[in-house]
């Protein structure tokens, strides 16, 4: 039994590498090296949650701390454009999931045109974020020496000109700190995202993703999805606060 | 877990790979992008303490449908998937739940 | 019957021999020879780590400053600890142990991803070179906990080069985790179920879950840290709003879980040791596992008891304090069943299980010192004092780096093929317990009578108690150095190892001694359960093919 189990391993190694260039030599199967490969991509996803979850839980503090003052620093960001991005993310989504698909369906052209299809997406992505972003530095909205806030605390404009309140400049600043870092580290990942994909693109254009082996392909799309799933959080939470007033 | 070793058992699982529909993937993203229509919607409205719990619910909930379905955790035999989800999501919450503990109870009495 | 691969000139292939030079070296991705790429740097910042150490013991000699300045004394102990923590304890055992032993131990032929293996160690010399950096640049002085906002606001120290190298072996830290865990999944040799493998193995699968989850959340908060510091941003600045607290608890969030990364897989060690020299199974082998997960688990739910006196509310402390003491519990269920296993066992006293009794009495007092720590009222009195000190400086130094010197002894015929000279193992470890107890002990005295920690100068009737701690420090000092030097020696000079010196159970003995690069001349396959110490003759022999010098 022993060895011929060895022996079982030993030619489907060979009868693999033959079929499959790509299996390593340390694993058995092809088979064996994909599930391995998806397990390592999940865990790296899990440490991203910790990650950004640092991030959130700071967030969550200061919200819970200085609700009002979010509330008005929220409505200094423009919905239009948070709205047209979560958009974007959502199409770049299904452009990934129909990229797969092209792949099983052994469609070369039509893979690298979804792959190319994202990257687009991607990067409109990060073109109206730094759009928005300058638009912060231009109201002196961005934390530093130079952050200047004297806006109202929302449904503060119904009450007579002089008994409005206005928002703490500091708590609006911390609003500030941790958009810029949450959504500068949602950037950060979005670029190398779409770096990896222009990789990917090239070497699909090569021909060489199959049906047979994807798997790059697929890891790369439970990344982006990642992302994704970050964005419609940080959307939810720093553009839709208090809008209602 | 299981008796059998961790080579052997991957080769039945070698023919079963899915193929969404593309019926299926675009129905998905009609229902993320009714989603993201319905919290913005949702956030005009004045539902006091509740609109923060209903944008973070929408935002699950699409949240959910991107780990089932685009992510394919629906489709895979893979067990340890979502206990890795899980896992993550658990210690985030504890992270989160813990922190607002202290922040929650400081000044009481 | 196993096969060596054997070369024209009669030599046995193995790991060390198949190729030379640098670029063998530099480039391998054999984890065997990635282990001593880590053993190589781990002991270099031990040796940095440990400069620090004696220099703050020379400072304390005396009452007051005698030395250095207040300034420099706050650099000493804050590099110390940084070096000691994040190049040293945290990622020793799994570096290098783990990553030598684990594929052996559940017959694959590497770990899952021998590229990223490699890329942990390049990531871990990055981090290392920038705390060289930052001591060369005229050192960090935050203490190893980067309080903010000190860290943020106050201090022109070299902060963010010491943060960044920080990050950076944290990055290594996860991707070895993460290596481990899928490594362990899908890597296993047919037959060699979850239940059949060894606990050094779980244990630094547990090990490496914290790793994986608890990691990134210090990375987080140190580039909030630079970023605060860089942009004077007021995440964590009272006068700006923020909370310094925010920072403790993020820190703390990783940190505390990272000291069972430092301890768990030294219980692995201890396993493997106290079943092999006392010639039995492992009492209570599921209790055992469930224990190192549940002390992962349980080990994520208690980080504010860092902080009972730094402002948390009450209510919060009280929980954090509930939550402390069921975390020593499965510790303790791993001591009694080490003692359960020793008991009516054939016991000999070799070097290896000399180090493992010296942790279970060390460990089992730094533990239960921490369930003084854990109780409210008296955290009050010692937090801060050298009580504290003592408490850890008995887990990570009595517990992991007595197991670490275990593991090495028990291990080093495996990894280089050579047997280390018994009597001097022997001498060493006694020197290494007995200075050891000299320096810390006195530490628990002293934190109790009411010195703080991170002082240098303190009243003139402690002075005795610190001679005494500095004397043992030596003494320490001397135990390490013994060993550096005769398993040096021993390379050129030791006698030849079997594959099975101690006769010892588990698939890494059923290999020769050093291993060939693929581990195995031939798949293992598994038929029998851990620790069969009552079977021994129903394993399969090897065919002894020695190396050629």
């Amino acid at each position: 039994m022993q060895t011929s189990q060895a022996a079982v391993d030993q030619h489907a190694d060979q009868e693999h590498a033959h079929e499959n260039p790509a299996l390593l030599h340390h694993f058995a199967t092809a088979e064996q090296q994909k599930n391995a490969a998806g397990l390592g991509m999940w865990l790296f996803l899990a440490q991203e949650v910790m990650f950004f979850g640092g991030l959130f839980c700071a967030y969550l503090v200061y919200r819970y701390k200085y609700f009002a003052d979010f509330g008005s620093a929220s409505q200094q960001l423009d919905i239009r454009l948070g709205t047209t991005n979560t958009v974007v993310l959502i199409c770049s989504s299904l452009t990934v999931v129909l990229a797969i698909r092209a792949v099983q369906l052994g469609k070369r052209m039509a893979l690298v045109f979804w792959l190319l299809a994202t990257i687009l997406l991607g990067l409109a992505f990060l073109g109206i974020k730094a759009d928005e972003y300058a638009e912060k530095f231009e109201k002196h909205h961005v934390p530093g020496p130079s952050f200047n806030y004297h806006e109202l605390l929302p449904g503060q404009e119904k009450f007579p000109a002089a008994e409005r309140q206005y928002a703490n400049p500091h708590h609006a600043e911390m609003f500030f700190s941790l958009y810029f870092a949450m959504t500068g580290m949602h950037a950060l990942h979005m670029i190398i995202g779409v770096g990896l994909f222009g990789f990917l693109a090239y070497k699909a254009w090569r021909g060489k993703y199959t049906p047979k082996y994807y798997t790059p392909i697929e890891n790369a799309g439970l990344y982006w999805h990642f992302v994704d799933i970050v964005w419609i959080y940080l959307f939810g939470l720093l553009y839709l606060i208090d809008r209602h007033r | 877990m299981s008796d059998h070793n961790s080579a052997s058992e991957q080769t039945s699982e070698h023919a079963s790979e899915h193929i969404s529909s593309l019926g299926s993937c675009l129905a998905i993203w009609v229902a993320l992008l009714a989603g993201t229509t319905l919290t913005v919607a949702a956030a005009f409205i004045d539902l006091g303490p509740f609109n923060t719990i209903v944008a973070l619910t929408i935002a699950t909930i699409k949240a959910t449908l991107v780990v089932l379905f685009y992510m394919h955790v629906k489709y895979t035999h893979e067990k340890l998937t979502g206990l890795v989800i899980v896992s993550a999501i658990f210690f985030l919450f504890i992270l989160l739940a813990l922190s607002m503990a202290d922040y929650t109870t400081r000044l009481w009495r | 019957m196993a096969t060596a691969v054997v070369s024209d000139s009669g030599e046995r292939e193995t790991y060390l021999n198949s190729g030379y030079g640098l670029k063998s070296w530099l480039l391998t991705v054999d984890h065997k020879r990635i282990a001593l790429l880590y053993l190589m740097s781990i002991t270099f910042f031990f040796f940095i780590g440990g400069f620090f150490a004696l220099l703050i013991r020379l400072e304390l000699l005396t009452p007051g400053g005698g030395l250095v300045q207040s300034d420099t004394y706050n650099k000493l102990f804050t590099m110390h600890g940084q070096v000691m923590v994040f190049f040293f304890v945290i990622p020793g055992v799994p570096a290098v142990l783990g990553n030598f032993l684990i594929p052996l131990m559940i017959g694959a032929k590497d770990l899952a991803f021998p590229r990223i293996n490699l890329l942990s160690w390049y990531l871990y010399v990055i981090g290392g070179i920038l705390m060289i950096y930052t001591i060369l640049n005229g050192g960090v002085d935050t203490g190893w906990t980067f309080y903010t906002p000190l860290s943020t606001e106050f201090l022109k120290t070299n902060v963010i080069s010491a943060a960044l190298g920080v990050f950076v072996a944290g990055f290594s830290s996860i991707l070895t985790g993460l290596n481990f865990i899928v490594t362990i999944h899908r890597m296993r040799a047919p037959g060699m179920t979850w239940n059949r493998l060894p606990l050094f193995v779980w244990a630094h699968y547990a090990t490496s879950i914290i790793q994986v989850l608890g990691t990134p959340v210090v990375a987080i908060t140190i580039v909030l840290v630079a970023l605060e510091r860089l942009f004077h941003l007021g995440v964590f600045n009272p006068a700006l709003g923020g909370d310094p607290l925010l920072f403790q608890h993020l820190f703390w969030f990783y940190s505390h879980p990272a000291v069972y990364i430092m301890i768990l897989p030294s219980m692995g060690i201890v396993s493997e040791i106290v079943c092999c020299f006392s010639r039995k199974r492992i009492f209570g082998y599921k209790a055992m596992t469930l224990a190192v997960v549940g002390i992962a688990v349980i080990g994520f739910l208690v980080w504010a008891h860092h902080m009972f006196v730094a402002g948390i509310s009450l209510y919060a402390a009280l929980i954090f304090s509930l939550l402390s003491y069921f975390v020593a519990v499965p510790s303790a269920i791993k001591v009694f069943n080490w003692t359960a296993t020793m008991y009516k066992g054939s016991i000999t006293y070799q070097t290896p299980m000399l180090y493992a009794f010296g942790f279970i009495g060390l460990f089992t007092i730094g533990g239960l010192t921490g369930l003084f720590l854990a109780c409210l009222g008296m955290d009050v009195h010692v937090h801060d004092t050298y009580f504290v000190i003592a408490h850890f400086h008995y887990i990570m130094v009595g517990g992991m780096v007595m197991a670490y010197l275990g593991g090495m002894h028990f291990w080093w015929p495996k990894i280089s093929g050579r047997m280390y000279p018994e009597g001097w193992g022997k001498l060493a470890a006694l020197i290494v317990f007995i200075g050891f107890n000299l320096t810390f002990f006195p530490q628990f005295i002293l934190g109790y009578m009411g010195m703080p920690r991170r002082y240098h100068m303190y009243p003139p009737e402690f002075q005795i108690l610190n001679v005494l701690s500095t004397a043992g420090a030596t003494i320490l000092a001397v135990g390490y150095l013994l060993p550096m030097i005769y398993f040096t020696w021993s390379m050129r000079y030791g006698d030849p190892a079997p594959s099975n010196p101690w006769n010892a159970a588990g698939l890494e003995w059923q290999t020769h001694s050093p291993p060939p690069t693929f581990n195995f001349d031939e798949q293992p396959v598994v038929t029998w359960e851990a620790y069969n110490y009552d079977e021994m003759d129903e394993i399969p022999e090897i065919r002894e093919v020695p190396v050629a010098n």
